[in-house]
């Protein structure tokens, strides 16, 4: 690189960076004109928050101890009552009156974004399994020479590819989970799999097909049977030049589980729009939506790219 | 070799058409004899690496016989990787494996086919890396290696099997010049074992100085089957002659 070349490239990454903060400031002096006040104070609590529970004495009596979070009444009727309290300021021999609090307990709860987003990691981690098995399949039928099952696998590719998801995730639940009695997240998981299957399917044909004849012809020449030759010899090459738009398959994945939240599915999605509905802070609940599908995506996107440098190591 | 040797491939009357119109091989007749060399040579297009092909059958043929060790391999019931286990083929691309360690290449087949352990099929490997002077790079990964040793690599997973047979497919064409050498004489030390050998090749002197007959391919057919010092002294048909005084 020559050295003005590296002093403007500086110049530009400065430049970016304005820009980006220009982008924000914008949307901050928009928010300004519509008279919208910011709470983010409160959005840590939608992901987790202290769950504070008093506790009240039951009788009326006197304190005798305290030890190891529980707290020890003696009733006027002398029945030693111990109660499990993690705070407290009561000291031994103040007298206390039923129903009156003695202290609180407290522990951290998950709120209902990080509720939502363990069910999005969760369903759409099912449906990532169940997608390869049968990506992989069908991708293994399509190019079969068998006119049985590669007329199959290309009528599911196209019918599953050329319908809206949201069209499907309805036929799914409403009548496929009708039929055999699934539940929600079965049938939301299934319907995810199978559409992004299809597009599963066709990246490991591609993949199969990108890797020349001459590696199945070597491999047939040196007496190995079909089953061999793919899982010794083309598979591994394939998946490793798939491997970039399968992370991408498996990213659009986690962004298309989005749309189970229309069949009552409490993934991120949908608890995005109750924590919306019920607070008055809806630009600050889509923003943290928005970013921790990011943050998922993202990390998908990282292991993509580490697993993809481990594997060009062996060249 | 001795002519009344015994036939370890027997081709009779093998047509084959290409689904483009092309007719790649007509009436084509040959049998090879154990320990015999036969060298094939002829213009491209001339149906000579098709014939080879047909013989493991990774060409299939439209109608004719084709025998390899008393097997009929074009026979719809015959288990075809039991005998294409036993022969061994060198392609003109190397086709070894990217992903596997030149080690690794040639232990692969060893332990699927062969049903060899890992140690027996590496010290096997091994011998046979050694024998094709590229047993320091057993560790690396093809990709680092030049098309002379990648080839050396593809005769040496070849040689592991312990074929009956060798066929060679222009294993020197798509080699730098300065690698054909090695190549050639490592294909010339195995004819002297006495390995069985079918190769399709451009060098005319690897056909002189090696070939126990050469055979003489045009359009598809077989025009000539003759000795060496006959082929290249004493023609009998006018386009081998023809053929011969335009590449020498």
């Amino acid at each position: 690189m020559r050295k003005a070349d590296k002093r403007n490239k500086i110049l530009w990454n400065v430049a970016f960076v304005i820009v980006l903060i220009g982008l924000g400031f914008s949307v901050y002096k928009a928010s300004l004109r519509i008279n919208y006040s910011w709470n983010w104070r409160a959005v840590p609590s939608y992901i987790i928050y202290n769950n504070v529970t008093n506790i009240n004495s039951p009788v009326n009596g006197v304190v005798k101890g305290y030890k190891d979070g529980v707290l020890i009444i003696e009733s006027l009727a002398k029945k030693t009552i111990k109660l499990k309290v993690a705070h407290t300021k009561l000291k031994p021999g103040s007298k206390v009156t039923q129903d009156e609090p003695v202290g609180y307990n407290s522990h951290y709860q998950p709120g209902p974004l990080l509720i939502g987003l363990i069910m999005t990691l969760k369903i759409s981690f099912v449906s990532i399994i169940i997608a390869l098995v049968i990506g992989f399949i069908t991708g293994l039928m399509r190019i079969s020479s068998n006119p049985l099952l590669k007329n199959l696998a290309i009528t599911y590719i196209e019918l599953i590819r050329g319908t809206p998801l949201l069209v499907q995730i309805f036929i799914v639940y409403f009548f496929i989970g009708t039929v055999f009695n699934m539940t929600r997240f079965v049938a939301g998981a299934f319907a995810l799999a199978v559409f992004e299957g299809a597009y599963i399917a066709e990246i490991i044909r591609a993949g199969i097909q990108s890797i020349s004849k001459g590696q199945t012809e070597a491999s047939l020449a040196l007496g190995m049977n079909y089953f061999q030759i793919m899982r010794y010899i083309i598979m591994p090459q394939a998946i490793k030049r798939v491997l970039p738009a399968l992370a991408g398959q498996f990213i659009s994945l986690v962004k298309d589980s989005s749309l189970l939240s229309i069949i009552s599915i409490t993934e991120l999605t949908k608890a995005g729009r109750e924590v919306a509905s019920s607070t008055f802070s809806p630009f600050e609940v889509w923003f943290t939506v928005a970013a921790l599908y990011f943050i998922m995506t993202y990390t998908l996107s990282l292991l993509d790219r580490y697993i993809e440098r481990r594997l060009a190591r062996n060249e | 070799m001795s002519e009344n040797g015994e036939a370890i491939i027997i081709a009779e009357n093998v047509n084959k058409t290409y689904p483009n119109g092309v007719k790649a091989l007509r009436d084509v007749s040959l049998s090879v004899k154990k320990g015999e060399v036969v060298v094939i040579i002829g213009a491209s297009g001339s149906g000579k690496t098709t014939f080879l092909r047909t013989i493991n059958q990774l060409e299939y043929i439209d109608s004719g016989k084709i025998t390899v060790d008393g097997v009929d391999v074009t026979d719809p019931k015959t288990n075809l990787t039991k005998i294409r286990a036993e022969i061994g083929m060198v392609f003109q691309h190397f086709n070894v494996f990217p992903h596997m360690s030149v080690l690794n290449n040639v232990i692969l087949a060893q332990t699927l086919v062969k049903k060899r352990s890992r140690k027996e099929a590496e010290d096997i490997a091994l011998e046979f890396l050694n024998k094709v002077g590229i047993a320091d790079k057993k560790d690396d990964y093809p990709g680092n290696l030049s098309g002379g040793q990648q080839q050396r690599v593809a005769i040496a997973r070849a040689l592991a099997m312990n074929p009956k047979i060798m066929l060679f497919d222009e294993a020197t064409s798509a080699l730098d010049p300065e690698m054909v050498g090695g190549i050639l004489d490592i294909m010339k030390s195995l004819a002297k074992e006495g390995i069985t050998m079918v190769v399709v090749t451009h060098e005319m002197g690897f056909a002189r100085e090696a070939a126990d007959r050469i055979v003489f391919m045009d359009h598809g057919q077989i025009i000539e089957i003759n000795t060496p010092d006959n082929v290249f002294t004493n023609a009998k048909s006018e386009r081998l002659r023809q053929f011969l005084s335009q590449i020498l």
